[in-house]
């Protein structure tokens, strides 16, 4: 074990995978010398050589193709957007092709070896244009697997699985987490399931889901419950799809009860999914309705970021209306 | 940084239009060579295998149309006019360089060998088409042939084909990428993506344009204001050649050296193969609304197949009783595996979820039961999927 935050992680899941697997290809704007501009790719290109780890036009719909083409040709790429905000040029490549390569071709052809990594979400004081959560709109693409980590040790496990996984992967990366973010690592190679959610807390009265970057927003809420005699259930969901409805539903099950929380804007967001297909499982089993804690239904704002978060008071007071009901 | 240039010190622009790109052509209508002009190598028998493939390709191209117009078939996309660009370009490859084509590129299969068969039975969208019936006609793909799966959304496959041709190069056994594309897809921002890439990047990968004057019914002139696709090389420093694109010789000639430059140098190459679209755009399609009969009867003189024949005729190794015999030996075999591939079945209604992911998620597997048990409920409602209710069970596990 070793202690480090979530971008020396990530920078190692890449280093192992590129050092496991000679077919392993990082690649996006500013990757290489520099090292990405968050450092997740620092000594990536010194280390395999340029034609490894190297940087790009900026051209996200370019880098994606680019991509898939890689990858279909039987290389593992591995891109990097560097904003998720910045993503929707390459919105066709990801939806229309990445996601339906092998569908379409009837598995004569895939891009099983893409993993586009990029940092997402608010709470830096990034406005509109660097503070974006999107990841619903993918979860709406068959084809695709999405996924988000909330810590060092879930992203380097997480992150090396979904380079791996024979499907194409967004691997989302709270970058407000990036650095505030550290813990125990283990030093090895090892991987963490995709699809699969965890409970990181078990309790009686109430299941809060969450992913990536909320959910130490959460867990602050399950503890500032606990005063009030509430005991929380905490559900990290890591993959948005496929999401582990079986792991929710157990715990509904159990509490009756579910707030699900994220910073993507209310309306269409994938907490709706959630709560849809909890309602229909649990239905017998709901003690009061399921309730969201989100974001507004803006644009991502600046000076008032705080008040446009869903933060942990938020979440609490959603869980005492809950059990209040 | 820019190139070390001049400095001026009054305001001077520059158009482009100082930069004219001349078009290589090397055979006459009548298929004689023009002055000065060199035919490429090319045996008997390679000359042959081409002029067949052009001349499958022309006579599927009229039977599948036929087909569509008595409703046997929804769909359909001829590349009449066309022959010579794509099946002088693929002559030019060897038979393992990728192909990424639009979806106008039947010739580049039918010169690599995919059977009527396999053509059929994707046409049909029968259980036997490799596609699994999940596209519209015209979206072949092949593993065999290398020739990668068509998909309908424009130039998706140009900066694909890059990132193919990267890895063909990480691999290092001298393989390049084609790809083809048409001048109205050229604009679409994955064009100039693709291209600058491949320069910075310096992959072996060929574009070839298909300039054959019109996207759908849109004429070049309200497409572009520059001459034609070839001058966008120069602001990417990139190899570019414009080849007359009825000109089998001159567009096997110009693909030989671009391969060459791609696959010994790195360079990726430009070309645009100046032709034009005889046939409508597809069969939905009908271009008297947005052109003359004048115009087209002036192409249909230059017509590339013609053209070649008249060349083989020339070597002595082509005439009328060959042509005759070819002519009636393709129909047959085309209308014998049309009514093969109308008897297949549809694919099993379990095909409709595998390989969405490499494995059948369980979220999915949950929707295909609830699926199933409603086709067993209402058959009569369901004909394609009752008759293929039993047959899924492997094809939902993935796999061919």
């Amino acid at each position: 074990m070793a202690h480090m935050n979530m971008l020396q992680a990530i920078n190692q899941a890449l280093d192992i995978a590129m050092d496991s697997d000679p077919r392993v290809i990082c690649f996006g704007e500013d990757v290489g010398g520099f090292g990405g501009v968050f450092r997740a790719t620092s000594h990536l290109q010194e280390k395999y050589g340029k034609a490894r780890c190297f940087n790009t036009p900026l051209v996200e719909q370019g880098i994606v193709g680019f991509a898939n083409g890689l990858a279909a040709q039987g290389h593992r790429a591995v891109a990097e957007i560097q904003f998720a905000d910045y993503i929707y040029p390459a919105f066709d490549q990801i939806v229309n092709e990445s996601a339906k390569f092998r569908y379409r071709s009837g598995n004569l052809f895939n891009v099983g070896g893409l993993t586009i990594r990029t940092p997402y979400g608010g709470g830096i004081s990034g406005g509109h244009y660097h503070s974006q959560s999107p990841e619903a709109y993918f979860a709406h693409t068959p084809g695709l697997k999405v996924v988000v980590p909330r810590n060092p040790h879930q992203a380097k496990g997480l992150l090396l699985a979904a380079i791996r996984d024979p499907n194409p992967v967004l691997f989302f990366e709270p970058k407000r987490l990036y650095r505030a973010s550290s813990g125990e690592v283990p030093e090895g190679d090892y991987q963490l399931p995709l699809g699969e959610a965890e409970v990181v807390k078990e309790g009686a009265d109430i299941t809060l889901v969450a992913w990536g970057a909320q959910l130490p927003v959460v867990e602050e809420a399950a503890e500032l419950a606990e005063r009030d005699g509430i005991s929380s259930e905490v559900i990290d969901l890591r993959s948005i799809l496929p999401w582990d409805r079986d792991c929710v539903a157990e715990s509904v099950f159990k509490t009756g009860r579910l707030v699900i929380s994220h910073e993507a804007p209310l309306t269409g967001g994938f907490a709706a999914e959630i709560a849809a297909a909890i309602q229909q499982r649990c239905f017998l089993y709901l003690e009061s309705p399921i309730a969201r804690v989100t974001g507004l239904d803006t644009p991502f704002p600046l000076t008032l970021e705080k008040e446009y978060l869903p933060d942990a008071l938020k979440v609490l007071e959603a869980i005492r209306a809950s059990v209040n009901f | 940084m820019t190139r070390d240039t001049s400095s001026v010190h009054v305001p001077h622009f520059m158009t482009g239009d100082e930069w004219q790109v001349p078009t290589f052509a090397l055979l006459r209508q009548d298929g004689s060579l023009h002055d000065g002009a060199e035919a490429p190598e090319l045996t008997h028998d390679k000359a042959l295998r081409i002029y067949r493939a052009m001349r499958f390709t022309r006579v599927l191209d009229e039977r599948m149309l036929a087909a569509q117009r008595q409703g046997r078939l929804s769909f359909y996309l001829q590349s009449t006019g066309e022959e010579a660009t794509v099946v002088g370009a693929t002559a030019a490859l060897q038979d393992d360089d990728m192909i990424m084509a639009q979806y106008r590129e039947q010739g580049a299969l039918a010169y690599r060998g995919f059977s009527i068969d396999e053509f059929m039975n994707q046409l049909f969208g029968n259980a036997l088409d490799y596609g699994k019936g999940r596209q519209m006609p015209i979206h072949y793909g092949s593993a065999e042939y290398h020739y990668m799966t068509i998909s309908s959304p424009l130039a998706t496959q140009i900066p694909q084909a890059v990132g193919y041709a990267y890895g063909q190069k990480l691999d290092g056994e001298g393989r390049c990428t084609i790809t083809f594309f048409g001048e109205g897809a050229a604009s679409e921002g994955d064009f100039h993506a693709a291209l600058n890439m491949a320069s910075v990047h310096q992959v072996p990968v060929i574009f070839l344009c298909r300039n054959n004057g019109y996207a759908i019914s849109t004429p070049v002139v309200e497409q572009f204001a520059a001459d034609g696709i070839a001058p966008r090389a120069f602001g990417y420093r990139m190899h570019v050649i414009r080849v007359d694109g009825n000109d089998l010789l001159a567009v096997y000639q110009a693909t030989l050296a671009a391969r060459r430059l791609a696959v010994e140098e790195n360079k990726p190459v430009l070309i645009e193969a100046m032709t034009y679209r005889l046939a409508a755009h597809s069969s939905s399609d009908d271009p008297s609304g947005y052109r003359s009969q004048k115009e087209e009867a002036a192409w249909r003189e230059k017509d590339p197949l013609a053209r070649m024949r008249h060349w083989l005729e020339r070597q002595g190794w082509w005439d009328d009783d060959e042509e005759r015999r070819l002519e009636e030996q393709l129909r047959d075999e085309m209308l014998a595996a049309m009514k093969r591939a109308e008897r297949q079945p549809p694919p099993p209604l379990a095909s409709l979820v595998s390989d969405v992911y490499d494995e059948v998620p369980a979220a999915l597997a949950e929707q295909l039961a609830v699926l199933e048990a409603h086709v067993r409920r209402y058959p009569e409602e369901y004909p394609r999927g009752a008759a293929g209710l039993d047959a899924g069970a492997e094809t939902a596990a993935g796999g061919q």
